[in-house]
């Protein structure tokens, strides 16, 4: 398996002494799509920072497209587009002519080609008809994808997006969603920070997450999901009755939500997870009118949360 | 997002769009496409045509004022050697082209370097406020390339400033005033033609005057990553010098200020010229180039840019 990010023990303290990224191991695999996952300040856009080279790291290293960071930047940063803590534009000047700066600041870029470039880049985020227009005029899901075409003004080898779908509406949400799916298809290694959870059960192949500078875990988002147990879920028009039962049968944290029952599988003396069927059977046999019984299959959510254990609660 | 939808067409039949990493010819020239984009995006700002606007207005106030004041056939001031104010004023009502001289002098300790401040202090600072210094960074623009196409910009400004002040003197001072032969410093006359050739070169010696102070601000501008406090610091910066530059009991250090020889252009007025001071303005100004450029490097690429 290629790697096209790879880091060992990379550490950052900042100079109040704050710990932002503590010995990151992280592995991405070329051609995947690699939801970088974390509750807010939990060191993600840092890392991003050191791997881009804006930052140095205080220890370990990180290398990407194989050339460590941030000495190879010169040769490394033309193959990889970036989207880093949200748009940042020259509000007086145009989309067009913002994106013609970004790629002017590129030194392999070919001013030649720049201007079909920067047309071809408008057109694949859907900005072709605002592109005259002055950036400090545009919404914030307009920057939001022009940001995203200055990161394709070339073919890249990795893409960066951290947050792609901050403030889009959720047309536009799909639409970051299928042209991902399109980079990844032609090839592209994309590696993408998200708060949304189901944006990167969506679209990821592969995912790590990070809590209070520490990763957690990575592996594929199939792996990650697979280690949380799934959920017992009844919909019945006799909730108290179903919970009172499937308390005494074992199953813990019954919550009951409408007319809907959920709670933990009780699990036997062996470690074997009940058998669904039973409890379905002892709910009937108790006279519990069932409409719809099932297992839900964990989420990523939940292995987020099982994870990190404070849901999206800021770090301190 | 048209070609969003045929994904699976466009990549049938587009040929692989990514070449290989060596293929990418490059060619050295491609470098300056920064220069020029930094060119472009400084002088099509407002801000940066309102600054020239001021400067441009400033021979003008002067050739209006002058002009007003002499209507009635009296001469600037008192005697013939004028009783202080900016130098060159008693000369303009007898030759247009002294507004040029004038207005120059008269731009020199405040309004050019003021001009110089806001440009040089937010040239980094400005970009890293506004966040475009990461995309700058990632395109890759390259630290060392992205300070010296800054430097370089802001002195191209520096240049454009002079000429604005310049260019409008020269045109008010035709407009309102009589053109003719040039009485120098010394006393004795030049030709018109020869009076514009000095106007030229004392323009870019004014100009020069400003490298120094251009290169102290990009440090400045390294320092901060707010726009308005780099330019408020380097304006201050200049205030402050040119304070310190008229107290007698610090004489000592005088020779070392950067704007202590800036009205030394006069000198190249008389006949034949006086080089010293010029030359010892331009050295200086070279020296304080070096000194801060270096340190703006030095700050620069060793900055995490967090901003």
């Amino acid at each position: 398996m290629t790697v096209v990010i790879e880091t060992r023990g990379l550490t950052k303290r900042y100079r109040g002494g704050q710990l932002a990224v503590d010995r990151l191991d992280l592995a991405v695999p070329a051609g995947s799509v690699f939801g970088f996952l974390g509750p807010n300040g939990s060191g993600k856009t840092t890392t991003i920072r050191m791997l881009m080279g804006l930052i140095e790291p205080t220890a370990g290293t990180a290398s990407v497209l194989g050339r460590g960071m941030p000495r190879a930047a010169g040769a490394v940063l033309p193959q990889v587009g970036a989207l880093i803590e949200g748009p940042a534009l020259y509000g007086y000047l145009n989309g067009r002519d913002n994106l013609l700066r970004y790629d002017s600041a590129d030194p392999t870029a070919d001013p030649r080609t720049r201007r079909a470039r920067v047309a071809g880049a408008l057109e694949r985020v859907g900005l072709t008809a605002a592109g005259g227009k002055k950036t400090k005029a545009y919404s914030l899901g307009m920057k939001q994808r022009l940001a995203l075409a200055a990161a394709l003004l070339q073919p890249r080898k990795l893409l960066v997006l951290d947050e792609p779908t901050n403030g889009l509406d959720p047309q536009g949400m799909r639409e970051i969603r299928a042209l991902v799916r399109e980079l990844a298809h032609e090839g592209t290694t994309v590696f993408l920070s998200s708060h949304l959870l189901d944006e990167i059960e969506q679209v990821c192949t592969h995912a790590a997450v990070m809590a209070r500078g520490r990763l957690l875990t990575q592996g594929t988002v199939a792996e990650l999901a697979a280690g949380t147990r799934g959920r017992l879920a009844v919909t019945t028009p006799d909730p108290a009755d179903a919970a009172r039962v499937l308390k005494e049968l074992g199953v813990t944290d019954v919550t009951v939500a409408g007319d809907r029952v959920s709670g933990e599988l009780p699990v036997s003396d062996e470690g074997e997870p009940a058998e669904p069927a039973d409890l379905n059977s002892a709910l009937v046999r108790a006279g519990v009118r069932v409409r719809a019984f099932g297992v839900e299959r964990a989420s990523l959510e939940d292995a987020f949360v099982a994870l990190t254990g404070e849901g999206f609660d800021v770090a301190g | 997002m048209s070609r969003v939808e045929n994904v699976s067409t466009d990549v049938a039949t587009a040929p692989a769009p990514v070449p290989a990493a060596g293929a990418r010819s490059v060619s050295p020239l491609w470098t300056l496409g920064l220069l020029r984009s930094e060119l472009v995006t400084t002088f099509r700002r407002w801000r940066t045509l309102a600054l020239l606007g001021v400067l441009a207005a400033v021979p003008v106030l002067i050739g209006i004022a002058i002009k007003i004041e002499t209507s009635d056939g009296g001469s600037v001031g008192g005697g013939p050697e004028g009783g202080g104010g900016p130098a060159f004023l008693t000369q303009i009502t007898n030759n247009g082209l002294f507004l040029v001289f004038a207005a120059l002098a008269a731009t020199l300790p405040v309004f050019l370097p003021m001009a110089v401040g806001v440009i040089a202090g937010d040239a980094v600072a400005g970009e890293a406020n506004a966040g475009t210094l990461r995309y700058l960074l990632v395109a890759p623009a390259g630290r060392t390339r992205l300070l010296l196409a800054k430097y370089a910009a802001t002195l191209v400004f520096c240049l454009a400033a002079t000429l604005a002040v310049a260019v409008s003197a020269l045109l008010v001072g035709a407009l309102l005033f009589p053109l003719g032969d040039v009485t120098t410093i010394s006393g004795t006359s030049i030709s018109f033609g020869d009076g514009l050739i000095r106007a030229v070169l004392i323009a870019l010696i004014v100009a020069a005057s400003l490298i120094g102070l251009a290169a102290l601000g990009l440090f400045v501008s390294t320092l901060t990553n707010s726009g308005i406090a780099a330019m408020a610091t380097t304006v201050g910066l200049v205030i402050t010098v040119q304070i310190l530059d008229t107290i007698p009991q610090l004489h000592g250090i005088h020779p070392y200020l950067f704007p202590h020889y800036w009205l030394s252009f006069a000198d190249l007025l008389r006949e034949p010229f006086y080089w010293d001071d010029v030359l010892k303005n331009l050295g200086l100004q070279g020296v304080y180039a070096a000194v801060f450029g270096s340190a703006a490097w030095a700050r620069f690429t060793a900055k995490d840019i967090s901003a």
